[in-house]
């Protein structure tokens, strides 16, 4: 039985590594996904049957109730969530699913701690029922608590790392679903107030570390890993929360590495670490993207009201021209090569199938079409790829910044999808808080029709000057409804 | 195995989910990153075995099989939101 679960594990461990390394093609993601998932169910059972050999005979049925109770009412909640949840809104969902890992790890090590809590009352109760039969007192049952420095280490880490990884990821995911404010939010002190936490959290740390089996240091972590988990998150705009998610994605890898560390399994640390690890890759990565560092997505506040200098204020003398969709569409007609530039409002609208149509129909009017899209646009870098597969947008008509830069004069109309700050020509000057960050020039086409509900400033809280360019229209509304009207010209013209 | 053995362990797989991951499209961040997140969920079997160690005391029972619950939800939701969204990239035209 337990050769069995062996065999099962290192399988498991294989499955893993080649599902991330086929996840990273286009390919043969699916089948990558696939077979992680295949080595997910692999590790299960042979832990399950490590479980049933390990007890040899004097087994517990209520261990494999539990377990399994626990697995069906995980299922019955996952898959539902997985399978109802709007395209638009996965990015949260993901967010919230690795809040729930963490807090897994949290509890793994809360539950090893518990243990040996009570198994130490029990022996502490029967020791002074001996020393009652017998007589004597003295005798002491101190030596009886089984957790060694390095467990109790690594206990500590996964309830730390677990519990900032939890309500983190809760934060991320009220930002993304709107139901907490997603600008940043900034308060006097914030960074002392958080350093003082983590320090008493590190003092909480070596606490266990010295004396596993006082119980006071453990409550004191959960309660502030918690605190300090919506704290880190708390000041990150909605903006950055992609760069926020795989960074949490990250940390609860390392936080099932640490509860490996704590039950004495070498697949959770190889597995934890390989998360850990392509977590803080694909971060960093992200960040590459925005031309930012990590340090200055998680601690400048970014789009805060008080940092944002710059161009503020600067073009509202102009008047932004408005553009109605009938005067639009004939731009249009005319157009030789015309660019979509998608962001988040796009999504909100749930605009992706109006515009592959849109585009479809401009295609058959003899109209060059491509949609550019930015590494960060939408709420996760990759959220417009996947709204885009979804309405079959082929991935020809796919390009990237960098492809459509440097022709952008050639551009007869570029058309601004509810994207509005990887277009914000801030991003060029010097001193705005997202100067640096690549966007997509579009305000150097020939027009520019800017699809976006109201005037208002971007995800990140800056204003964009982009509006009130002498090439820009503004077609207001929502962008649905203005592709259908697109659409509805086109099709009454042919 | 002792401690030293696991860290070692630790480390190597570090680098390897450093060298897996290092070129990958942009369209594939969110899948990807939606797919290592139902990896973490690796957090079930120790949940698992947190259960089997709980022995008497209720209360760490209780926590084991919060656990794995929580973890079940990370896992199974992860997989298949992440097989939704790759699914819609296979029927490109």
């Amino acid at each position: 039985m337990q050769t069995i679960a062996t065999i099962l594990f290192l399988a498991a461990g294989v499955c893993f590594i080649m599902g991330l390394k086929l996840l990273g093609k286009q390919a043969t993601a699916r089948k990558g996904n696939f077979i992680s998932a295949a080595g997910m169910t692999m590790a299960a059972l042979g832990t399950l049957f490590s479980i049933i050999a390990g007890t040899e005979g004097e087994f517990e049925a209520g261990t494999l109730v539990w377990i399994f109770a626990g697995m069906v009412v995980g299922t019955a909640i996952g898959i539902p969530a997985a399978k109802l949840v709007k395209m638009t809104a996965m990015p949260e969902m993901v967010a919230l699913f690795n809040g729930f890992g963490g807090i897994a790890s949290l509890l793994v090590g809360w539950a090893e701690l518990q243990r040996h809590y009570d198994a130490a009352g029990a022996v502490a109760a029967a020791v002074e029922q001996l020393n009652e039969a017998v007589g004597a007192a003295g005798a002491h049952a101190d030596a009886a608590f089984g957790v060694g420095v390095s467990s109790a280490i690594s206990i500590f880490l996964a309830i730390f790392i677990g519990g900032v990884t939890f309500t983190g990821s809760v934060v991320a995911w009220g930002k993304l679903s709107g139901k907490i404010p997603s600008p940043p939010m900034l308060y006097p002190g914030q960074r002392v107030i958080n350093g003082i936490m983590l320090l008493g959290l590190i003092a909480c740390g070596v606490w266990i570390a010295v004396d596993p089996s006082a119980q006071a240091p453990l409550y004191i972590s959960i309660i502030l890993s918690f605190i300090l988990g919506v704290a880190f998150v708390i000041p990150i705009g909605g903006g950055d929360m992609p760069v926020v998610i795989s960074l949490l994605n990250s940390y609860s890898g390392l936080a099932a590495c640490a509860a490996g560390f704590a039950v004495n399994n070498v697949l959770l640390i190889i597995t934890g670490a390989l998360v850990g690890a392509s977590g803080i890759i694909l971060t960093r990565i992200m960040c590459l993207a925005m031309n930012r560092s990590l340090m200055n997505v998680l601690f400048s506040g970014f789009g805060a009201v008080e940092s944002g200098g710059g161009g503020k204020g600067s073009g509202e003398q102009k008047e932004a021209k408005i553009l109605t969709p009938d005067k639009a569409y004939y731009m249009l007609e005319a157009a030789q090569k015309v660019i979509f530039v998608p962001g988040y409002g796009m999504a909100v609208a749930q605009a992706q199938h109006a515009v592959k149509e849109l585009a479809t129909l401009m295609e058959a009017n003899g109209t060059e079409v491509l949609f550019v899209v930015h590494p960060v646009a939408g709420r996760m870098p990759g959220h417009m790829n996947v709204l885009l597969a979804e309405a079959d947008v082929p991935y020809e008509m796919l390009v990237g910044p960098e492809d459509i830069n440097p022709t952008m004069e050639s551009v007869d109309v570029a058309i601004v999808l509810g994207a509005n700050d990887v277009v914000n020509p801030l991003a060029l000057e010097e001193g705005t808080p997202i100067s640096g960050m690549p966007i997509v020039e579009v305000q150097r086409a020939k027009t520019v029709f800017t699809m976006k509900r109201t005037l208002g400033s971007g995800y990140a809280g800056i204003p964009n000057p982009l509006f009130y360019l002498d090439n820009n229209y503004m077609v207001l509304g929502d962008a649905k409804a203005t592709l259908q009207a697109l659409i509805d010209e086109y099709k009454s013209d042919s | 195995m002792d401690f030293l053995t696991y860290a070692f362990i630790f480390l190597l797989s570090m680098f390897l989910g450093i060298e897996l991951i290092r070129k990958v499209p942009a369209q594939l961040h969110t899948p990807l990153m939606s797919g290592s997140n139902a990896i973490s969920g690796i957090s079930l079997i120790g949940a698992m075995m947190a259960v089997s160690l709980a022995g008497h005391s209720k209360f760490a029972l209780f926590l084991g099989g919060l656990a794995v619950a929580f973890a079940m939800i990370n896992v199974v939701g992860g997989y298949v939101v992440t097989d939704r969204m790759l699914a819609m990239f296979k029927h490109k035209g």
